[in-house]
């Protein structure tokens, strides 16, 4: 690691593969993500009314609902029984996010992913420290906090402070000082805790990856026998602990990558110089031969464990 | 000795126990701080004024997921989200002030058919059953009817003239021999679109305003029989009992007061029909 044998994070991938195929997903993840929000634009900027209504619930071309299901299961929990226009909506999304992988969500739609990985991006350039880290599962303590208050306020608590939301509907409604908490969660991913908001504590996104836990769509780590340890993948990657177990396993393990964590963002992907990783079903069973280990004292270590 | 096996296992035991704790502990602190916020969030503003069916605010709150739809099937703008900082009441939730844009209490309802939660509630199919809130002559010192003037603007526009505001006349003391036609809302009739209080020609504030129920109205005086609405006998389950004894007692007339014997106090009145009526 200590070492300098590497170039910058991502620079070996543009130097083989080009600054287009090195930035693919990036790019594709941005465009998505500016298209989702065109949509709900269109109506109140061109007076096109194609989707009207914003993340929290929408009407596209005047017939398909879509509700966010973690905000209805909040109003469920606090007592109020939605309407079936709202239930539909809510399956019809739970049903695509839980093919597709929930954390597409975050990374591909979601606009505070836009902030975060700006702040990302700084903490990197600025060779931060990672700061607080909180434990892997707090999102789920937040995420089960947000149901308990919702229970016992019987109200829809997590939309008082969402920066999702608040993001999102300020862009097409008008923000008060919504931005307020846009700014607060880009400093805090900047200056507190490194990756802070989207991969510990948001509860939306763990409750996405919940949904998305059994998803079809999964990246896999197929050629790991090819990875060289430039680790750019840990770098640029939202959620690090996703990778290991399939870039590191052994032969028999599988190069999927299972976790729900993962928010199929596809960046491992881009900064690859060798191409270890692609985007494939949960069900392929390509054979993934494990890396050759360079140092062979590891190697012992992880037999002897198994 | 057996302290040791147990420090051995103690550590793994520990940090999972110290780790619930602080999980826990944060979950509530940060619980309690969401809470705090959602009690906050239903002190809803006097002057936002919630959608026609809109549920009761505790419900509203439960049941609103802010996605704006009836905000945008709301065809003239009447309704908004609000902002976070700005409004006051819960952020993006939808609400209207009525001396910017009263609602227009459309036939159809679109804000009630847009929302896909029932936060505004589809039983509402008649608009003149809106209860947004209620309107309220709340300055009767500059309001130019109660002057004895004519105005009668916010009696014109009413869509329920007649019904939610009527013009009661009664005598003008100041000059002696005009008439006050006093605008009198009527509270079963009145759906709270706000139309009186857009129009009313004062500046600034208006003298007749929507204000929500809860704030606009007391409750009744259920313990309290309405002898011109019942006739039926005043507390008849207790009318029987012997609360009443002959003889002294709070509202025995022959002698208020209870004084009554011989040598005791004698009060110096004496009632003028007292002499032998009794009870």
């Amino acid at each position: 690691m200590s070492v300098k044998t590497h170039l910058p994070v991502g620079h070996e991938a543009i130097r083989d593969k080009g600054l287009i195929r090195a930035h693919k997903y990036l790019i594709l993840r941005r465009l998505s993500q500016t298209f989702f929000l065109s949509l709900f634009l269109l109506g109140p900027w061109f007076g096109i009314w194609w989707v009207k209504g914003n993340l929290s619930g929408s009407l596209t071309f005047e017939v398909l609902p879509l509700t966010d299901p973690f905000i209805l299961l909040q109003g469920m929990v606090a007592g109020h029984w939605p309407e079936m226009t709202a239930l539909i909506g809510a399956l019809i999304v739970a049903a695509v996010y839980a093919l597709i992988g929930g954390r597409m969500y975050c990374s591909w739609v979601c606009p505070i992913n836009a902030v975060t990985d700006t702040a990302a991006w700084a903490h990197r350039r600025l060779d931060l420290p990672k700061g607080w880290q909180p434990k892997k599962n707090t999102r789920y303590f937040v995420m089960a906090m947000v149901l308990v208050v919702s229970a016992l306020s019987g109200a829809v608590a997590w939309e008082l402070v969402n920066p999702i939301s608040m993001l999102h509907r300020g862009l097409i409604f008008g923000v008060g000082f919504a931005w307020t908490f846009v700014v607060a969660v880009f400093l805090f991913d900047l200056f507190v805790a490194r990756r802070g908001w989207c991969s510990h504590i948001c509860p939306v996104g763990a409750f996405y990856g919940l949904l998305g836990n059994r998803s079809l769509l999964r990246v896999s780590a197929e050629k790991r026998a090819a990875c060289d340890d430039c680790m750019d993948c840990f770098a640029v990657c939202p959620e690090i602990h996703v990778i290991t177990p399939a870039l590191r396993g052994k032969d028999e393990d599988t190069p999927l990558i299972l976790s729900p964590d993962c928010t199929n963002c596809g960046r491992c992907i881009d900064v690859c110089s060798v191409d270890v990783f692609h985007f494939t079903n949960r069900f392929d069973d390509t054979p993934a031969p494990g890396r050759v280990r360079a140092r062979p004292k590891q190697t012992r270590k992880i037999g002897e464990a198994a | 000795m057996s302290a040791k096996p147990a420090q051995k296992m103690d550590p793994a035991r520990r940090r999972f126990l110290q780790d619930a704790a602080r999980g826990t502990a944060g979950c509530a602190v940060a619980g309690m701080g969401l809470m705090w916020m959602v009690q906050d969030a239903r002190a809803l503003p006097d002057r936002a004024i919630r959608p026609p069916g809109a549920l009761p605010e505790n419900d509203f709150l439960a049941s609103c997921i802010r996605c704006g739809l009836c905000v945008r099937d709301c065809p003239y703008d009447t309704l908004v989200l609000a902002e976070l900082g700005v409004d006051g009441a819960a952020t993006g939730t939808p609400f209207f002030t009525a001396r910017d844009i009263p609602c227009e209490m459309c036939d159809d309802i679109p804000c009630v058919a847009a929302c896909p939660t029932g936060a505004l509630d589809k039983g509402l199919t008649d608009i003149d059953d809106a209860r947004m809130g209620l309107a309220v002559l709340i300055d009767q010192e500059t309001c130019l009817n109660a002057l004895g003037l004519r105005c009668d603007v916010c009696y014109r526009v009413c869509p329920l003239i007649d019904e939610a505001i009527t013009l009661e006349r009664r005598h003008n003391e100041r000059s002696g021999h005009h008439a006050i036609f006093m605008p009198t809302v009527h509270s079963d009739k009145c759906t709270g679109c706000g139309k009186c209080e857009k129009s009313c020609v004062l500046p600034d504030e208006a003298a007749i305003k929507v204000l929500p129920i809860r704030v606009a109205r007391a409750p009744s005086a259920e313990h309290y029989k309405l002898g011109w609405e019942e006739n039926n006998p005043l507390v008849d389950e207790i009318i029987d009992l012997p609360d009443r004894l002959p003889g002294s007692g709070t509202d025995n007339l022959a002698a208020p007061g209870g004084f009554e014997a011989e040598g005791a106090f004698q009060p110096t009145f004496k009632l003028p029909t007292a002499e032998g009526a009794g009870q």
